[in-house]
Formats: structure tokens, sequence, C-alpha cells
């Protein structure tokens, strides 16, 4: 408590001298000292995104391809589970980590695997074994091609970055335009409760620190799937 | 001259000749602007998204401490606990005591630029703690026993030969030439230090005031498994990485992407709100932040400078910097290398020993150019200029001055200069490069252009006398 008080007293003592307001400065200025000007809104810089259902689908698709992750649009549950099936057999999964929800709670079932669900708490060798962590989203974000995951959504933190492969089921509607648009979906479903972990997935885990060549699968999963339907 | 001017010169002179030093370097960088410039026009308005990005932090630095206390109040009111460190050694101290409290033994850490900045490994290692870099980049330095190169690519100066060779002495791993392969060798190393680390560390990208979040941007995935498994999760930040609402990030995410790494989002950016909750599967016990001072407020008390406490570790100044390029990071013999670097390291460390880092610019401004929120780097390296002198007022220069105002204020004795100039610079060769050379640190690798045979006055008396 005492750093507390000292740290405070040098911060305030330091902003009784105003920053000087220069030429390279003035643009940045807040126009009104108590933050009101800064209420806007992203969107208008950021790369746009087109408001059509369709328009956003495209470029997820695109988006997510250029980042080499895998989506796929399905029209039924009958379809995803074929194409589960079609990756457990040319992957060889053995068993299914993946939590309880609307979408997930009949995969094992589904794919004649054994499931292992992190639904409370558990130990994180026994995740290890796992082929693929399957997992629901909150949201998928065009703009860039992020997957918008959270410790309620997704089974906790270590389902959707543990195992080598993260399978996404998502549904249509979960489909955003843009990153302002997913901050307003964090605050009107969470707020003021939000959950202790919040993540934005964009593609594979990667690397470039080897002479900036990219390699997927640093640490987390190598493939990420998403099946929106 | 003091120890690291010196060291600076030297270190300098060398990597600056060394070619495939440059090489490297100049490759890696080639790529990054690719990628980088593809990205940036991407955005429907570049400039107007610096501008709010540089409004934002503005807002943010010049109202530090209401922030600090929205972050901090939102933050332990889910159970985080919060420390508050003046000095590097406060800081050390309380991660000491985290650590003895938890009978910790191994700890995993995800990269963060302020544990650098407080020499933390190297005070852990001492009371026998075992630390494990994740980051395959600083995980690559920590085996080198070096200090990151670069603030955002840790190993951007090491080819694969070099990785490989490091690996095969300390992992005892088989050579080869395939980074895929060199980057599941640190997987598979790293993969049991997560499961089996007691305490994981990390930095923060961003604190978001408004909700008490920090906010982490990773490629690698090893941030979020050092914040998953381990049962404590320590943070270390600096005071000055407070952003008042969550939305910010819509704006700052995208931008430290485009400007760090060309991407238009990393892989991986987490929010981290408390330990884990009784709703929760995983996730630490515990969750400790430590907001780091070490000089900041004195940073924020030079107000002309204050700006500098916007950055956000980009690394864009760096990247485009021709002094960086040429030297490189490690040169610097500093935390923060670059222009970011020349301009914070004199307050974080000293103005008089430091300053030859503001000195060490070709004032070019592609830093101030490039930064995403606008920071004024390279007038700063002037005012550290300007102050540093001002402190410390340069004998040799004060009367190489005299001398020139002396000279210049006098026609006759300004035009004997002159004239001695042609003949003198007819001896030069006899000296040239050597140390007694008054322009040796010019002519020691370059010419001098010889001083014209007439000068301008001269050849209009010349041609006036021809017309008559």
């Amino acid at each position: 408590v005492n750093e507390r008080e000292k740290i405070l007293a040098r911060i305030r003592e330091a902003l009784t001298k105003p920053a000087p307001r220069t030429l390279h400065s003035i643009g940045s200025l807040p126009k009104a000292d108590n933050g009101a000007s800064l209420h806007f809104g992203a969107r208008q810089w950021l790369p746009s995104v087109g408001e059509a259902f369709e328009q956003r689908l495209d470029l997820f698709r695109k988006n997510l391809a250029d980042l080499k992750g895998n989506f796929s649009l399905v029209e039924s549950r009958e379809e995803l589970v074929a194409q589960l099936a079609a990756l457990r057999d040319a992957e060889e999964w053995t068993k299914i980590a993946t939590h309880s929800g609307e979408l997930t709670n009949e995969i094992g079932r589904e794919l004649h695997l054994p499931v292992f669900q992190t639904n409370r708490c558990y130990d994180a060798r026994e995740l290890e074994s796992c082929s693929v962590g399957i997992t629901q989203c909150d949201a998928l974000i065009a703009q860039t091609g992020s997957v918008l995951v959270t410790s309620r959504s997704a089974g906790g933190r270590a389902l959707s970055v543990f195992p080598p492969h993260h399978v996404i089921l998502a549904r249509r509607s979960q489909l955003l335009s843009d990153l302002p648009g997913a901050f307003d979906f964090l605050k009107s479903t969470y707020a003021p409760n939000y959950p202790s972990f919040i993540s934005f997935i964009t593609g594979p885990s990667r690397t470039g620190d080897i002479e900036r060549i990219l390699v997927l699968g640093a640490h987390g999963p190598k493939k990420l799937t998403v099946f929106c339907f | 001259m003091n120890g690291p001017a010196t060291e600076f010169k030297v270190r300098a002179g060398q990597l600056t000749a060394d070619l495939r030093h440059r090489q490297i370097i100049q490759t890696a960088l080639g790529k990054y602007e690719t990628v980088r410039d593809r990205t940036k026009s991407s955005f429907q308005d570049w400039a107007g998204a610096r501008e709010a990005a540089s409004k934002i932090k503005w807002e943010a630095v010049n109202h530090l401490d209401e922030y600090l206390l929205e972050f901090v109040g939102k933050l332990e009111a889910r159970g985080t606990k919060v420390h508050w460190a003046s000095t590097g050694t406060q800081a050390r101290e309380i991660i000491l005591s985290i650590l003895k409290d938890k009978k910790a033994k191994c700890i995993v850490k995800s990269k963060a630029m302020t544990s650098e900045e407080i020499h933390l490994n190297e005070a852990l290692a001492h009371a026998g703690f075992e630390v494990v870099e994740s980051d395959l980049g600083e995980f690559i330095v920590q085996l080198r026993k070096e200090v990151p190169y670069h603030i955002v690519f840790p190993a951007m100066h090491l080819v694969r030969g070099e990785i490989s060779e490091l690996f095969v002495r300390e992992l005892g791993s088989a050579p080869t030439q395939s980074p895929e392969e060199l980057t599941m060798i640190a997987r598979r190393v790293l993969r049991q230090k997560y499961v089996n680390a007691d305490v994981g560390f990390t930095g923060a990208n961003f604190a978001v005031a408004e909700t008490g979040m920090i906010s982490i941007t990773e490629n690698e995935g090893n941030a979020r498994l050092t914040a998953a498994l381990p049962k404590t999760m320590v943070t270390l930040m600096g005071i000055e990485k407070v952003v008042p609402r969550l939305e910010d990030l819509a704006l700052f995410l995208p931008m430290l992407a485009t400007m760090g790494t060309g991407q238009s989002l990393t892989c991986y950016n987490s929010l981290y709100g408390g330990p884990r909750q009784p709703d929760e599967p995983d996730g630490p016990e515990e969750y400790h932040v430590i907001l780091l001072d070490n000089r900041r407020t004195e940073l924020l008390a030079d107000a002309e400078q204050r700006d500098s406490l916007h950055c956000i570790r980009c690394g864009a100044c760096l990247n485009v910097c021709p002094i960086f390029k040429n030297v490189g990071g490690h040169t610097y013999g500093t935390t923060y290398s670059g222009p970011i670097g020349s301009v914070l390291t004199p307050h974080l460390r000293g103005l008089q020993e430091w300053k030859h880092l503001s000195f060490a610019s070709s004032l070019c401004g592609a830093c101030t150019e490039t930064c995403p929120v606008k920071i004024n780097l390279h007038h700063h390296l002037l005012h550290n200029r300007r102050n540093s002198t001002r402190q410390k007022p340069g004998v040799f220069e004060k009367l190489a001055f005299r001398a020139f105002a002396a000279v210049i204020n006098r026609p006759w004795a300004y035009a004997l200069c002159k004239k001695a100039g042609r003949f003198l610079q007819k001896l030069h060769p006899l000296i040239k490069g050597s140390p007694l050379d008054p322009a040796r640190s010019w002519t020691r690798t370059r010419e001098l252009p010889p001083i014209a045979s007439q000068t301008f006055k001269e050849y209009w008396h010349k041609r006036q006398s021809g017309l008559k």
C-alpha cells in the first residue's frame, strides 16, 4: 500500500505540468479534457467489411484460408459429422477433448470415440493425450478471420490451445463483421461479469522466429478447422 | 569517454563492417516491410487510425493515476492480487517472495520486455529457480545466454544453422536445416515445461481500465499455455500500459499486429481478468499483477517527452531505422533498442551515460513517421541532446564554435583560412586516417572531397576583368 501511494503521488506530481501542445501533437489532442471526444468507433478506419451475410462469409473464408486455417460451411448435422469422421480417419484421432455445450455434447457418440471433457478441474496430462480439441465459440469475425472464445464458451483456457488440432463448431448467426462489433458483443453478453479469459484466435499457432520463415504449430495447434452451420 | 558510449562505438564499428550480419537483418526486415505495407493498405484510413490511437494514449497517459486506480480496483474485485513496485529491485523481491510462498521450483515465462528491464532471469536463477523462456525466439537467445536482439524478433540475428548447432549442443537434438523441425524440437521440450511448471510468468501489452483486464498479444500460443496450466500466474507490467476502454483494443490490437509483424491480427490476442473463477474448469488459482514504475514517473514528469510513454512496443521504429539496420540490436547494450530505446534509456538509466544513443542518429525521422501512436521520436533525440549539453556543456565544442565565430566575423581571417585550407589539403595524405588527422573519423574509411582550386569570389573577379 505504501509503494502504491508513493507511485500515485509521483504520477500526480508529474502531471501537474501539462504536456506541451506542439505542432506534432496537435492532431492528437483530445478536444475536451474529460475524454468525451474519445467516444468514436474504430470501424471507420479499420479494413472494410461488407454488410451482407454472404460478403462476411466470403471474407471470413478468404481470411482464414490466408491464415492456413480450414473452413467448412455445412448444411446439416449429418454433413458435419461426416466431415468430422473424415478428419478422424485421416488424422487417426484416438480421443476427443471437448466441453459440454449445445453443439459439442453428442460429438463423441457420433464419432465413436472416447471423450474427455474439460467441464470441471482436470489433469493437463490427460488433455495432452487427446488428438483434437473440439469447442464452441462466442463469435467468428470476418474482418480478421478470427474466432472469439472465452473460458465460458470454449471449455476453459487450455482446451482450445493444447491439443494439436482445434476444431470449432459455430452457428451462422455467430458470424460478426468486425472487431468493434466483437467488442460490442463481449460487452452486451458479459458485462460486468466477464469470463476470466477471452481470446481472439486468428489461425493456427505460428512462429516466424527462425529467419522470419512461417512455421505452424509453434506451441498451440498446428491445425485449425472451423465448421459453420 | 565513459563505458557504454565506448562499447557502443566499438561494437557499432565492428557490426557495420560485418556484411553477413547486415545481409541477415536486411533479408528479415525486407520481408517485414512487404507484409506491413500490404496490411497497412487494407485499412480504410491508416492516418485516421494513428491519430485516434495517439489520442487514446494521450488521454490514458495524461490521466494515468485515475485510469490505474480504475484498472486496479476492477482487477482486485475479481480476486487478483496487485503489487506496486517503484524499482526493479522491489519488483524482483515481490516476485521472489511469491515464488518462495508457493514453494515453486520451475517458472515458465512468456515474452516480457519488462522482465528484461529488471534482469529477472538472472535474479531467479541466482536464487535457485529454474526459469524457462517459452517464446521460441526468447528460448533460443536464453540458450545462447544472450539478451533479445529485437523487442519483437528476439533471434532475428541468427540463421537456422546456428540455431541447429545450438540445439545439438544444448538439447542433444539431431542437426537439421529445417526451420519447421527446429521449431518442433523446441515445442517438444517446452510442452513438458507448461505441465510441470509451478508458476507461469507473463508481460502485458495493454491493461484495460474499464474492465480490469490485461491483454497479451502473441503468435505461438506460449503465453496462452503459460496462463492456463500453472497453478500461479504472475504478470509484470509497466504502469503506462493502461488504456481507458475495452473497445480501444479494437483499434490497438490490429495496429500493433500491423506494425509489429505485418499481420492483420496476431494469432492470439488474449484478455485475462483474474484467476480461475468458480464456474471455470482451469486457469491459475492465484493471479498476481505487478505494476512497475522503474523511473517511468520521471519520464512522465518530463512533459516534453511524455508522449514516449504512449509506446506500445511494436518495434516498428527499430525496423525502419537506418542506425538499427546497420549496428544491430545488441550494439545498443540496452533493454529497448532502436529509436525508442535511444529516447527511453537516458530516462531509465541516466542521461550522461546513455546520451550517446541520441547522438547516434541521422535524424531522418523515419521512426516518427512510422510510429503508430505518433511519438515524436526524432525530436526527442534532439531534446536529449539539448538536455545533456545543457547539463554538461562540451568543452571542445564550445572552443570550436568560439574559433569558428572569430573567423567567420572577420573577412580577412576567413580569406586566410580558405587559402590555408587549399595548401594544407595537399599535405593531408601524409597524415590521412592517422591519429594526427583532425578529420580522422571521416577519412579513416572515406575520402575528403578536394577544396576547389579557386573560390567563387576569385572566379568572379577574373571573369569580370576578362570581360573588360
